[in-house]
């Protein structure tokens, strides 16, 4: 596996562990964060994260991996 | 005559129009018809997926789960930003064989990779006992839409079969490319009139969000913490549900089978970054359905908050317009899922399982034929038997996430076999079938999706380490 593929797959875990794995502990109202209870600005701000986290990743992939047939052309 | 049915009218009828139009100058073969000829840009390709994930079902459902359940809601704005995530990795690759190989559909996929005409035909037909149902809903929401925004004066049934014609004609001539074209309607109408009254109804009842939510802690406390006002949907059953859901929403065949549609896989990948900003507006509904709960608690359906708390507050031509992109809703998905599914029933079961020998104009015609037969086999249920199909339509999206060790195994690990994908599949949708049927979904407070996934992806595995690859894979 591609250096650049390893790491994007790191920052692909995140989205998974913040928004199924860490529930259990966020799962409570207070405190309540811009008028949200705790639980849904929680899942607010990784849903937000997300498409920045995948940009990190597609940049790492592009930074590390040899290019693609698809570059070269 | 009123107002609002003048509106609805005349927007589903430009929208079946503009999705005629679309495929006028193109030369309608397989290809063009199911992928577009793969030349779909980043924003068609967005539009389009944004398209599959946004049905009736987000609208209704979205609102009126935070209406009659509460916190359980909130995995519909999650499990979106779980499978784009997911088809970050999974997609460009599958793509790439896509590509190489000339697939079309995701049968073609097992078809190719395992070397197996029956493994083809065995998964074509799990696929379109998974969306008969679920086209199905999307009709059955539409009538309901439609009924309520024209204030009972238009007859579920009527809506239906309107919108049932109009629906299978821009399918019939332009295909994918029609679909896409009228999901840019069906995108425009919803984004504003999910703002418009997701900020307006918290606003004009509480003003303001943070007051809404005041008032829900007060009041309503349990419901904004799983597991809400329902104790089987704990965390335990969402996070299970998550995992199906993010894993499996890739594996409906037409979300699957629109990925081929792209110009390059680089689309797909950046189309993968910018999804997730389509689910914030998931946020409003969930407003919408909340700000409903206080202000007109006790509705005999959740289903109907959206709509009872739009016609509560607005004048009714605005009803018509909520409507009109309700029914644009149900068009787009439905247009996607009957396209997809005549493709599976003409090109996977009926050439790949009584006649290989078929031509590819033949398979088209076919198709073609099988959309109107699908769609009216669809409307058939939807309106004679609108609540046999339920146990399927829960069997939907279990049923097709089983499909998931198969492909991605298939594209990452060489020494899946053709046994191992036909036996995890097997046993994996049998132990969702008994699950649900028995009653025991959920199992030991997970979902029987996921139970079914566990069981399938070590039974893929262990038997596929003890047989001998087969001929077939993606050289």
């Amino acid at each position: 596996m591609h250096k650049g593929t390893k790491l994007a797959l790191i920052l692909g875990a995140i989205p998974f562990i913040t928004l199924v794995f860490a529930l259990p502990l966020v799962n409570r109202i207070k405190p309540v964060i811009l008028g949200l209870p705790f639980l849904l600005f929680w899942i607010l701000i990784w849903v937000i994260l997300t498409p920045l986290i995948l940009f990190i990743a597609y940049l790492l992939e592009k930074r590390f991996n040899p290019p693609e047939e698809e570059d070269k052309s | 005559m009123n107002v609002a049915l003048i509106i609805i009218f005349a927007t589903i009828i430009l929208s079946a129009c503009l999705g005629i139009y679309a495929g006028r100058r193109v030369k309608m073969n397989l290809e063009n018809w199911t992928v577009g000829g793969r030349q779909f840009g980043i924003i068609i390709i967005w539009l389009l997926m944004a398209g599959e994930i946004y049905t009736t079902f987000t609208f209704l459902g979205a609102s009126g789960w935070a209406y009659s359940k509460g916190a359980p809601t909130f995995y519909i704005l999650i499990y979106g930003a779980l499978a784009y995530t997911c088809s970050f990795f999974v997609l460009p690759a599958l793509w790439k064989v896509g590509k190489r190989h000339g697939l079309h559909t995701q049968p073609d996929f097992f078809i190719k990779r395992y070397d197996s005409r029956y493994l083809g035909v065995f998964v074509a037909l799990i696929g379109v006992v998974c969306i008969i149902p679920y086209l199905q809903l999307q009709l059955k929401g539409l009538g309901l839409i439609v009924q309520v925004a024209s204030n009972g004066a238009v007859h579920p049934r009527i809506a239906i079969g309107i919108s049932f014609v109009l629906t299978c004609a821009f399918v019939y001539t332009s295909g994918i490319r029609g679909t896409a074209w009228v999901a840019i309607v069906k995108d425009i109408l919803m984004i504003l009139a999910v703002f418009i009254v997701g900020i307006g109804v918290p606003t004009i009842y509480f003003g303001g969000f943070g007051k809404m939510f005041k008032r829900l802690i007060e009041q309503k406390p349990d419901y904004l913490v799983f597991p809400g006002a329902v104790p089987e949907m704990d965390v335990l059953w969402i996070m299970s549900t998550l995992l199906v859901m993010g894993l499996g929403f890739y594996m409906w065949p037409h979300v699957f089978g629109s990925a081929f549609s792209a110009k390059s896989a680089r689309i797909i990948k950046r189309n993968a970054i910018i999804m997730p900003f389509y689910q914030i507006p998931i946020l409003l509904i969930f407003m919408v359905g909340f700000t409903a709960l206080l202000v007109i608690p006790g509705l005999e359906d959740g289903d109907m908050a959206f709509l009872a708390i739009v016609n509560k507050t607005y004048p009714s031509w605005f009803m018509g317009f909520v409507g009109a992109a309700g029914a644009v809703t149900a068009m787009v998905p439905s247009a996607i899922l009957v396209l997809f599914a005549s493709t599976l029933l003409a090109k996977n079961v009926y050439k790949a399982g009584f006649k290989p020998q078929m031509s590819e104009e033949k398979v088209m015609t076919l198709s073609r034929f099988m959309v109107l037969v699908i769609m009216t086999f669809a409307l058939g249920f939807a309106i004679f038997f609108p609540n046999e199909l339920v146990p399927l339509l829960i069997f939907g999206y279990n049923g097709v996430s089983q499909f998931f060790p198969g492909v991605v195994l298939g594209l990452f690990w060489k020494r899946v076999t053709k046994a191992g994908v036909f036996c995890g599949l097997i046993a994996g949708v049998t132990v969702v079938l008994i699950l649900i049927l028995s009653k025991n979904d959920p199992f030991l407070g997970m979902n029987a999706g996921f139970v079914g996934l566990v069981v399938n992806s070590f039974i893929t595995v262990m038997v596929s380490i003890r047989t001998k690859p087969s001929d077939g894979g993606f050289k």
